[in-house]
């Protein structure tokens, strides 16, 4: 088994007009086990940047804990918030700095930056970056993610629209992978709210 | 062992996890597939500079993880370089070289030559053996001259008239072995390399989607991205999806208003 697939897991990011969404499971597994459902794998960097990690838990949290120290020092020395083009720069280095001995995660990054234009993109684990204007995905449930997002992707969708297309193409990829689900977890960014919404999904 | 302070390290790799990834390759998890460029990447040499070509894949084993990515990377303004192999590999020995590059500038004061960049980039691969695993096509125009040369992963050079690397070089060699010749002009270098890149996108499974194409010239750079676009997706329904609100299930809401930022203008001093 792949050291990727020991804790099993699915992120994806959309972008919508003037705002993003980003969208992960919720399952903890051990291989074959579950351990947890109700694991967090977007975190906040700040009001208008997001992170979602996927890949071996343990680094996604040690790397989301190096990333906010960074970013404290960053806000402190530069007394504002990082730019979602920069964070991704840092996540990169970060990443490649450990090329031959890596982190096992592949972060997908959604901020609005300046003018609140919606940001995302992916990385691999040794931190080469893909910048999308449409969707990104990671995790185990990847491929299924890709087959869905292509279909179900729109330009231009309106936050209730994006939310509704993104859950969609969650809960259905990860019914079709054994190690990710056991609900969904969606984050709606627009320029003046968040709204974080919990998922009903199968649990099996 | 401390540890403790994570200050910011002062560059180059860090081999800290090194330890617990053997040990977890020892215990039977297969190390994970990094993304690679798949690739078709050539340059060739005509009689004013030199144009460079490329595909846009990413791929992720047999996933295509971008479609439309970009392989011509900038080195200095008079110099570019196409970059195969592992992604992280190109993308941060290109990046790395064009800021020693831009250092060398502001110390010298000239414009920077396509040979310190190829003496850059050889050095840094041959001192990691290989294992930096980036495959280049670099070319340029300097005041010697046009230049195109190729770098090899374990940092051997090759300097030719024409040049082709990745899993398509095969493919893009054949189309430039059959039409290449001295004092090509600038439309033709182009359409040469857009045919090589095309016979790299259509008969190897590793390249594929655009070709973007950068013609460099004496005080002229043009970049040319997404040249030709000969795989436009078309199968896609005109209706799409559309779910209504509320078609998915919700177990928790929350929704947080964000503050808008106040902003700190800066005052004006005060009058004496």
């Amino acid at each position: 088994m792949s050291i990727f697939e020991y804790n099993g897991s699915a992120v994806v990011a959309m972008v919508g007009k003037n705002c993003f969404a980003i969208a992960s499971d919720r399952r903890l597994g051990v291989q074959l086990q579950t351990v947890a459902t109700d694991f967090q794998r977007a975190f906040k960097i700040h009001d208008k940047l997001y992170i979602g990690l996927s890949g071996l838990a343990t680094d996604a949290q040690t790397l989301y804990q190096r990333l906010v120290f960074r970013h404290k020092l960053y806000q402190l020395r530069e007394e504002r918030d990082m730019k979602p083009q920069t964070f991704a720069s840092l996540v990169s280095a970060l990443l490649y700095e450990k090329r031959f001995g890596p982190y096992f995660c592949q972060p997908v990054i959604a901020g609005l930056g300046d003018n609140d234009e919606p940001f995302i993109c992916t990385m691999d684990c040794l931190g080469a970056k893909e910048l999308a204007k449409d969707f990104v995905v990671s995790g185990t449930a990847s491929e299924s993610l890709y087959g869905a997002c292509e279909s179900m992707y729109k330009p231009g969708m309106e936050p209730e629209e994006l939310f509704e297309t993104i859950s969609q193409a969650l809960l259905a990829s990860v019914d079709r992978d054994c190690l990710s689900g056991w609900g969904g977890y969606v984050l709606l960014v627009t320029p003046t709210e968040v709204q974080e919404r919990v998922l009903k999904g199968r649990m099996d | 062992m401390a540890g403790a302070m994570d200050l910011p390290a002062k560059g180059g790799f860090s081999f800290d996890l090194c330890r617990r990834n053997a040990m977890l390759a020892e215990k039977g998890l297969k190390m994970p597939g990094f993304r690679k460029t798949g690739t078709t990447i050539v340059g060739l040499v005509f009689q004013d500079g030199v144009v460079l070509g490329a595909d846009t894949r990413a791929t992720e084993g047999p996933i295509v993880a971008d479609k439309n990515c970009e392989k011509i990377h900038y080195m200095a303004p008079n110099i570019y370089c196409c970059g195969a192999g592992t992604a992280a590999d190109t993308e941060a020995v290109t990046d790395m070289v064009s800021s020693q590059l831009q250092l060398h500038r502001y110390a010298t004061g000239r414009e920077s030559r396509v040979v310190t960049a190829l003496t850059l980039l050889k050095s840094h691969l041959f001192s990691y053996q290989g294992h930096v695993s980036a495959a280049l096509v670099l070319g340029g125009v300097d005041v010697t001259g046009p230049h195109l040369h190729t770098v090899y992963p374990h940092g051997s050079t090759d300097t030719l008239p024409f040049a082709t690397m990745g899993s398509g070089s095969l493919a893009a060699m054949s189309v430039f072995e059959s039409k290449y010749k001295e004092g090509l002009t600038r439309e033709e270098g182009i359409q040469l390399v857009s045919d090589a890149i095309c016979a790299g996108i259509f008969n190897d499974l590793g390249s594929g989607s655009n070709v973007d194409v950068c013609v460099i010239t004496k005080g002229k750079t043009e970049y040319l991205r997404n040249h030709q676009l000969p795989n436009p997706r078309t199968y896609a329904s005109s209706k799409g999806y559309s779910f209504t609100k509320g078609q998915t299930e919700v177990l928790s809401t929350k929704i947080t208003q964000l503050k808008p930022k106040v902003e700190i203008a800066e005052g004006d001093a005060m009058e004496e």
